[in-house]
């Protein structure tokens, strides 16, 4: 579905990532893991058009996506959940979703997904005209999710959704990425968390600054030696 | 819709009943032409703070350069009524269209500057504009251009208030105006959901360029002439001031900003040196108790009126 082939990006002159190759095929949900710095959101900012390669080529169902502008992209039925959720912290929650609608012009259609997500985030359906800057961290980050799905998306890119999350929170965000997937959305999934990225993914790349050094089915990564001791703490 | 449609309706009918009052008074000499004044740079400051709290209150994009665009509309017009005897609907669009090209010309590379990086290039692309005409020989240069026909009259300056504030008011309720928040309240959020911010960020800029033209050429068509030393990065400065009081993202903010400052400046038009303390003061004392803005983003309603008055809720501002 999604093939990233070779692409080499640069912050001026740091070399970001280096010859990155990663598939993702439609259904799957795959996760890069990696430390900080070693290149994994630059990775989806990538594929969603926010930065540019240099070299290389990005091609999504058959298609090359690797220079097409970012809002084309969304087009296409990528959506990205960036990174710190990145909520439009003054609108209500569900000028929220309807931002998240922006390419749609089916209003009704709008209207149902909108109720979907608050049947899928109920405490979201609360708050809907509450501003979204006053919801707690948990609740902005099913907002970020919830506003990424209202784009249709065939592949949805999510960006650390654990970021400063209770625990207890990141069990039931990655319970919520599971279900989506299920739903037929296929996922790339960046994390820091190895440990729960690894338990819900298909397949996994481990990237080390800017490179990927391992890679396989998320079983065989997680019983990996090396993942182990850099990872997943011994 | 309909009941957009009647809103829209109901203001213009309380527009026309303004204007209609303010004539009045007029023409019965109730309001004196040194009033009479005043209310006529009221109806133009209103133009250039809904203009500019387009570009720089809805999506976000510091400008200081507003007055420079202002003097591309004064300038243009007034050539073309000075030099080439066109009415002067056509002059005030012509510098309308004058002041958007050059909005574009200069968003499309400034655009992708950010903060104080903008601020920085607009206040210098304001002073550019200015320093360029001074130095045109054929619109008067360093003495300006004079023996501008008075054509602006209340009439003139309300209407294009009044189109101003309606044109903004609902390009912001549309999908257009809706992605140009988004830029403010998250750019990289906006781009993600499939926002073209560069597009928007250009289309406000512009759209608040070519009204900033269309308030200079009521301005030089009011005072018979247009002069350099009318378009400094202080008449940029008054402007914003205009909006940051006002509060940015708010229509309603900026019009009654605008209506104060202009009140407080005529009132203390005897003692000019005062008139910087009084406004620094204001800004001072704003920044502390309310750095949103009077207003903050939100817009003054009759429904937030009645609320007041039926409830007996604090504040009279509500959103939308």
């Amino acid at each position: 579905m999604l093939k990233v082939e070779n692409i080499n990006v640069y912050y001026g002159a740091i070399h970001a990532l280096k010859g990155i190759s990663v598939e993702v095929n439609a259904g799957e949900i795959v996760t890069l893991i990696g430390a900080n710095g070693a290149g994994k959101s630059t990775i989806l900012r990538t594929i969603s058009g926010l930065l540019r390669a240099k070299t290389g080529d990005i091609s999504f169902e058959g298609h090359s996506i690797a220079n097409m502008a970012a809002e084309e992209i969304v087009r296409k039925g990528i959506s990205q959940v960036p990174e710190g959720r990145r909520i439009f912290a003054n609108m209500t929650v569900s000028e929220n979703l309807e931002m998240g609608a922006y390419i749609r012009s089916d209003k009704s259609g709008i209207r149902k997904d909108i109720d979907k997500v608050f049947e899928r985030f109920p405490r979201l359906g609360e708050r809907r005209t509450q501003v979204a800057g006053t919801l707690s961290g948990g609740e902005q980050q099913m907002l970020a999710i919830g506003r990424g799905l209202m784009s249709q998306p065939k592949l949805m890119l999510l960006d650390e959704p654990s970021m400063g999350l209770a625990p207890l929170l990141v069990k039931e965000i990655f319970s919520i990425i599971q279900e989506i997937n299920a739903g037929g959305t296929t996922i790339l999934l960046v994390e820091q968390n190895a440990h729960m990225a690894l338990s819900i993914a298909h397949k996994a790349y481990v990237l080390e600054t800017g490179r990927i050094t391992l890679s396989g089915t998320a079983k065989e990564l997680s019983e990996s030696e090396a993942v182990r001791k850099a990872y997943l703490g011994g | 819709m309909r009941a957009k449609m009647k809103r829209d309706l109901t203001g213009l009918a309380g527009a026309v009943a303004l204007y209609a009052v303010a004539f009045g008074l007029m023409e019965i000499d109730l309001i004196g032409a040194f009033w009479q004044l005043n209310i006529v740079l009221i109806c133009i400051n209103i133009i250039l703070a809904v203009s500019l709290n387009l570009i720089t209150g809805f999506t976000g994009q510091f400008s200081i350069g507003h007055a420079g665009f202002m003097a591309v509309g004064a300038y243009l017009s007034a050539v073309m009524t000075v030099k080439l005897g066109l009415p002067f609907a056509v002059a005030i669009l012509a510098g309308a269209i004058g002041a958007a090209i050059l909005g574009f010309a200069i968003g499309l590379p400034t655009l992708r500057l950010q903060g104080d990086y903008l601020a920085i290039a607009t206040l210098g692309l304001g002073e550019i504009i200015r320093i360029t005409i001074l130095n045109i020989p054929y619109v008067g240069g360093a003495s300006g251009l004079m023996g501008i026909p008075r054509y602006t009259t209340f009439t003139w300056a309300f209407f294009a208030m009044v189109l101003t504030v309606f044109f903004i008011k609902n390009f912001i309720n549309s999908s257009h105006g809706r992605a140009c928040i988004s830029i403010r309240e998250n750019e990289i959020a906006a781009e993600a959901m499939g926002v073209d911010t560069t597009k928007y960020k250009v289309l406000a800029f512009t759209i608040g360029a070519a009204f900033a033209g269309v308030a200079g050429g009521l301005f030089s068509h009011y005072f018979y002439i247009a002069h350099p030393a009318s378009f400094t990065f202080m008449k940029s400065f008054d402007i914003l001031t205009m909006v940051v009081l006002g509060g940015m993202g708010s229509i309603t903010g900026s019009i009654t900003s605008a209506i104060l400052l202009t009140f407080i400046s005529a009132a203390l038009s005897s003692y000019p040196e005062w008139r910087m303390v009084i406004y620094s003061l204001l800004l001072i004392v704003l920044m502390i108790y309310r750095p949103q803005g009077l207003f903050g983003n939100k817009e003054l309603s009759l429904k937030a009126f009645g609320r007041l008055g039926g409830g007996g809720q604090r504040g009279t501002a509500q959103n939308r």
